[in-house]
């Protein structure tokens, strides 16, 4: 198909520093790869374990929109706006970088590792004022349907990034099935299975394996597995980056 | 077309310890050798000293800007390469670094 990409988890960017064991869905870093540069305004998608107390020292970031996703454990989050934050599995934290933020990042606990997803997605506006947000989601809201936590509206549900994006997690048990909506003509979908076994319109997906499909009205999700973790990513398919 | 042995390359920001750490990380690939500025006036003086094969445009250059020095540095040397860096001296550099020349 033209329209479609299918990743396995497999084949993403890999690479253990001891202290970061980091999987890439997109090129970063050492991992250079020309044809998986990003998917439309979704530029980085890392998924990071990071060893007992350890962490991101200090570090810079601008125009970028960066959300970041607990999936295990806990991270200690100070900026050079004057935050200083514990993101626990269950939230979702996002930073408008903006004009320039400096910050760190450590696995707050000193007796086990944190896992997260680092998700990067080029600004729709640059050198904004640089912000910070973070929320607590309620698990129950996704079981068996997408819970929005990203979206571009202050006043929606969840955190609100400067792209015209949404994000979801979905929860779904064995047999259920969703029908997801794309928001906008503009965008393609892009899905990122955390954790079990789903078809994804005729494709098979086991845990971290990625589809990302555009010129679409809709995508159908079911889980064929007890619990299927899914992140969804509806984002611009053409930026001017 | 071969990347060249060394690549020069301009750096205009905005915000000072990002444009450092910028320069930091540039420095730290031996391909690469830098300059960097947060005024478009040295950038252009820079420009016209030295020879680039590339320019990097970080965080804070306003439309105006971005416009006026694209035309200086395109009509000097209608070959440059020139890029705009995001994240921020971030884990996206060196990508758009190879991607710009390859």
């Amino acid at each position: 198909m033209e329209n479609m990409i299918l990743y396995k988890a497999e084949s993403r960017g890999h690479a253990n520093h001891g202290w970061l064991d980091t999987y890439h869905t997109f090129s970063f870093a050492d991992y250079y790869n020309p044809e998986r540069i990003q998917f439309g305004a979704l530029r980085v998608l890392n998924d990071d374990t990071i060893a007992a107390g350890t962490g991101f020292g200090r570090h810079p970031h601008d125009n970028m929109e960066i959300i970041s996703i607990p999936l295990v454990g806990a991270l200690e989050h100070q900026d050079s706006m004057g935050n200083t934050q514990v993101i626990n599995s269950g939230d979702i934290q996002v930073m408008s970088a903006g004009t320039g933020i400096f910050h760190s990042e450590y696995n707050k606990n000193k007796d086990r590792e944190g896992k997260f997803l680092q998700i990067w997605v080029y600004p729709n506006k640059l050198n904004v004022e640089p912000r910070y947000a973070q929320i607590t989601l309620d698990p129950l809201q996704r079981i068996n349907k997408l819970q929005q936590i990203v979206s571009p509206n202050p006043d929606d549900e969840g955190v609100w990034i400067y792209q015209d994006a949404w994000f979801y997690l979905g929860n779904i048990k064995m047999g259920h099935q969703i029908q997801y909506n794309v928001k906008r003509r503009e965008n393609g979908v892009f899905c990122f299975l955390i954790d079990g076994k789903m078809k994804i319109n005729d494709q098979v997906l086991d845990k971290r394996d990625v589809i990302g499909l555009w010129d679409i009205n809709s995508v159908t999700l079911a889980s064929e597995s007890d619990n299927s973790e899914i992140l969804v990513i509806d984002v611009p398919m053409k930026t001017e980056n | 077309m071969a990347a060249p042995a060394v690549v020069n390359i301009l750096v205009v920001g905005r915000h000072p310890e990002i444009l450092n750490k910028v320069l930091e990380l540039i420095h730290k690939n031996t391909p690469y050798i830098a300059a960097g500025t947060l005024t478009d006036d040295e950038a252009v003086k820079l420009f016209n000293k030295l020879k680039f094969d590339l320019v990097l445009f970080c965080q804070g250059i306003d439309p105006s800007s971005d416009k006026k020095l694209r035309h200086i540095f395109n009509s000097g040397n209608p070959g440059i390469k020139i890029i705009q860096h995001f994240g921020g001296g971030s884990g996206l550099l060196y990508n758009e670094l190879r991607a710009a020349l390859e």
